[in-house]
């Protein structure tokens, strides 16, 4: 089981709980619960959504493992210049 | 990824030189080819016909006449760009802004394009174009824009992110919160607080190059285009998306770039040349004029900003808060939101809270922008943190140390930070000779820090061993800063030879699998990484050469300095075998060796800059010069310090053009009055001293040699530390970027009288 901490604008789709609760292995199989507990999340989801493990952000590993304990944080999809 | 990215410590024996890059001669000497240097036989001229108009319906376009004119070989509108994105809003966004289809959204938007056999008969034709527009109210100010009374650029949008669904449309697209703690309470133990708005214009990117293509579609409905592009596995995506092609159809070569920081991570012109090269049956040029690529490429974002920060007497800043409102062009986006998130990084606060608005006005599709969204979001942030440095009576390298973020911070956007520079940053400014060099008459000095995120993504290389022992690097992010200098000393590296032995190129997106663009400050970093990751792949098969001309088992190869060695004593009598004895006999242990890399290049670890500024500013004209400036950056480790410093320099000179000259100006009309060079004055050598340089090597965990991005960061503080030298030097607060002469000398004459 991980918490998982949403970003402002996200916790609308969770009835506002700006933190939630999930098991999941992988942000594949975070991505797959959290659509399938609260599907306001899943265009979200669609649109694109990185994930922050312990600080560090991935936008595109999906198979990139969520250590018991580690701080797992929600952020916008973002891209540079 | 079968790729383990941790960072080890090791000594280099290349990584950390400057050899001359391998671009270079062609470059001086004018034989490197940009995109609008490539020609095909029986090639057309492509000229576009653009919207005079800020905001009009259009009623009525006829092409007829233009048709018929001869020398015109095909003649496009909407119409030959259907909508075939299939619900994708932001790709629909792409498709209206290169090709108007119901309305014109801006001055300068696409209506019409021609294909002629000369340039002159292209102009003709688009005279002949006939279109009835039905004029429509335009806003092109942000804060204007976001009013309930503003006129409505697209009656669809309803604001996102409300708590409560809003039942009219608005301009305002979406909102967006972060932060944590209790601000109110947090202003509530402040001893002194700083609460100020201000306001940054609308820039330009301002590459040399224009935006150029040659489209070449064949009747068996294949594609060939040539492009100056940052990104062109992603313009290959984007152009079959919009033209109805498999991607695998369509060939996409990258030109050599002059200049993009952002600004050519978009298509524009792109799919216009290839509907009017698939419509006319032969290869299309199609170049931008300076005049279209300011009208109708991508800028940056206008801003509006109130920033409110309070700290104890001690120097503690208790409660930090901002609203920013950040102008998109007609389509909706996201650059609020980065500004939101990126405004406080660079502290370590208890409460904070920023909130975002994006907001649509009638100018260009905005575009990102060198750490996209970032300067601005520092110029307000910084601003009022020198402010309040001086009203609490610190001072601001010392106040900003107090409060900087550190490892086991929690960070205003959210997430917990892991290993920073910021600290160090500061640190070796408060060091720096330059903050205690004397100031003459006049003369004002500025600090400020600067926060962006970097980023990784997908990256896709090949590494192929020639027969002789050469080396040829095969790599899909574009080269837009040196990374083919970066890249070729990461594979000797890692090889163990000589970087001379190295050669690398910029494959074609029929040649390599799929590489996002050179963005997020992640060429270097990414394709480094796939770079190390592909030469131990070719590694892993010389070991297995070497192996067979040994007649030995490969686990007792090893490899040392481009070199296989036999270990262990049984096989002590066999000398070494080079890369290139290995190479020169492949074709009778197995053929080809090559190495390839695919992988996703996450964990590229944020990044933080302190800049310093001295300006001269003449009160009698409001005219400001800068005298000094010198900028402190983590690299995490630079593999070639040179093009290191060349992007701190680079980004340092367009933050000063930006802070005290470049802006878009807008008549009354709707219309932009200086879509040119001599009107929109960036800097030029003769405005700007050397920009000085410290690079400082903090690892990122995340990478074998522990290398971050560099590239977007360098603008972040600049427009801060500017502002606050400008303001030490006149002593007025500036709250208006950009800082022209009338500017500076109102703020002055206002604070005198």
């Amino acid at each position: 089981m991980v918490e998982v901490t949403l970003w402002g604008s996200l916790a609308a789709t969770t009835g506002g709980n700006s933190k939630v609760e999930i098991e999941a292995k992988d942000i594949r199989e975070l991505f797959r619960k959290l659509a399938e507990q609260y599907p306001g999340l899943e265009p979200w989801i669609e649109k694109g959504i990185a994930v922050a493990i312990d600080g560090t952000i991935y936008r595109d590993t999906w198979s990139k493992k969520l250590p018991a304990g580690a701080e797992i944080f929600l952020l916008p999809r973002l891209a540079g210049g | 990824m079968n790729f383990d990215p941790r960072y080890s410590a090791r000594n280099f024996a290349s990584v950390g030189t400057r050899p001359i890059r391998p671009d270079g001669v062609d470059k001086v000497t004018g034989r490197a080819r940009y995109g609008a240097d490539f020609n095909m036989a029986g090639q057309l001229v492509g000229r576009v016909l653009r919207s005079p108009h800020a905001h009009a319906r259009i009623a009525k376009i006829d092409i007829s006449k233009a048709e018929k004119l001869a020398g015109v070989k095909a003649v496009i509108t909407a119409a030959d760009l259907p909508d075939l994105t299939d619900g994708d809003a932001a790709m629909y966004d792409v498709l209206d802004n290169c090709m108007a289809r119901t309305k014109a959204l801006y001055d300068g938007h696409a209506v019409a394009a021609v294909a002629a056999i000369d340039a002159r008969t292209a102009r003709q034709a688009l005279k002949l174009i006939e279109i009835e527009y039905e004029l429509l109210p335009h806003v092109t100010d942000v804060d204007e824009a976001a009013k309930h009374t503003a006129p409505l650029i697209n009656d669809a949008i309803f604001t996102e992110g409300l708590e409560e669904k809003p039942v009219k449309p608005s301009n305002v697209t979406k909102r967006s919160q972060f932060g944590h703690g209790d601000v109110h309470q947090g202003f509530g133990h402040a001893d002194f607080i700083v609460e100020r708005s201000f306001k940054t214009e609308q820039t330009h990117q301002g590459y040399i190059e224009p935006h150029a293509c040659v489209a070449n579609f064949s009747s068996d409905g294949t594609a060939d285009l040539w492009v100056c592009t940052q990104g062109h596995f992603v313009y290959r995506q984007h152009c079959a998306q919009l033209l109805g092609m498999e991607a695998s159809k369509l060939r996409v070569t990258s030109s050599e770039i002059g200049g993009g920081f952002g600004g050519k991570t978009h298509v524009w012109a792109e799919p216009v040349a290839l509907a009017l090269s698939r419509k006319a049956g032969r290869p299309v040029k199609l170049v931008m004029t300076r005049d279209e690529v300011f009208r109708a490429s991508g800028p940056t974002s206008a801003t509006s900003i109130d920033v409110k920060i309070g700290a104890r007497k001690d120097g503690t800043i208790t409660a930090a808060e901002a609203t920013l409102r950040y102008s998109c062009g007609p389509y909706a986006g996201s650059w609020a939101e980065i500004g939101a998130m990126t405004a406080f990084a660079c502290y370590k606060l208890d409460n904070v809270k920023t909130v975002g608005y994006e907001v649509l006005v009638n100018r260009p599709k905005t575009a990102a922008y060198r750490a996209p969204s970032a300067p601005m979001a520092a110029f307000a942030v910084e601003s009022a943190v020198d402010e309040l440095a001086k009203k609490i009576g610190m001072d601001p390298v010392d106040f900003r140390i107090k409060n900087a973020a550190q490892e086991g911070t929690r960070s205003s956007y959210g997430p917990v930070y892991g290993p920073i520079g910021i600290g160090p940053t500061l640190e070796a400014v408060k060091s720096h000779p330059h903050m205690k060099a004397p100031l003459g008459p006049n003369q004002g000095r500025g600090m400020a820090c600067g926060f962006w995120f970097n980023f990784g993504g997908q990256t896709c290389t090949d590494l192929n061993i020639g027969m002789d022992g050469s080396v040829s690097l095969a790599v899909g992010t574009v080269d837009v800063g040196g990374s083919r200098a970066s890249l070729s000393l990461v594979a000797a590296e890692e090889l163990g030879i000589d970087y001379s032995q190295v050669k690398a190129i910029v494959a074609d997106t029929s040649s390599l699998g799929y590489n996002d663009m050179t963005d997020g400050s992640r060429g270097t970093f990414s394709s480094s990484m796939a770079t190390i990751s592909a030469a131990r792949n070719a590694i892993k098969i010389l070991r297995e050469r070497a192996a067979q001309m040994w007649d030995i088992a490969v686990d007792d190869v090893v490899w040392e300095k481009g070199h296989a060695i036999a270990k262990g004593e049984k096989h002590g009598n066999l000398g070494k075998l080079s890369l290139k004895e290995i190479a020169v006999e492949s074709g009778k242990t197995g053929g080809p060796i090559a190495g390839h890399s695919e992988l996703v290049a996450d964990g590229a670890g944020v990044s933080f800059a302190t800049h310093i500024c001295d300006i001269e500013v003449d009160p009698d004209t409001g005219a400001a010069r800068v005298i000094r400036y010198t900028v402190v950056q983590d690299a995490g480790k630079a593999v070639h310090p040179t093009y290191v410093e060349g992007q701190y320099q680079g980004g340092a000179a367009q933050g000063i053009g930006w802070a005290l000259n470049e802006e878009y100006i807008y008549g009354k009309d709707g219309r932009l009055q200086n879509a040119g060079f001599l009107d929109y004055r960036i800097p030029v050598c003769s405005d700007l001293p050397m920009i000085d340089t410290q690079i400082l090597e903090i690892p990122n965990p995340n990478h074998p040699y522990g290398v971050r991005g560099v590239g977007e960061t360098s603008i972040v503080p600049p427009l801060a530390a500017i502002a606050n030298a400008v303001s030490n030097a006149a002593g007025v607060r500036m709250t208006h970027i950009p800082m022209s002469p009338p500017r500076i000398l109102a703020a002055i004459e206002a604070a005198r009288a």
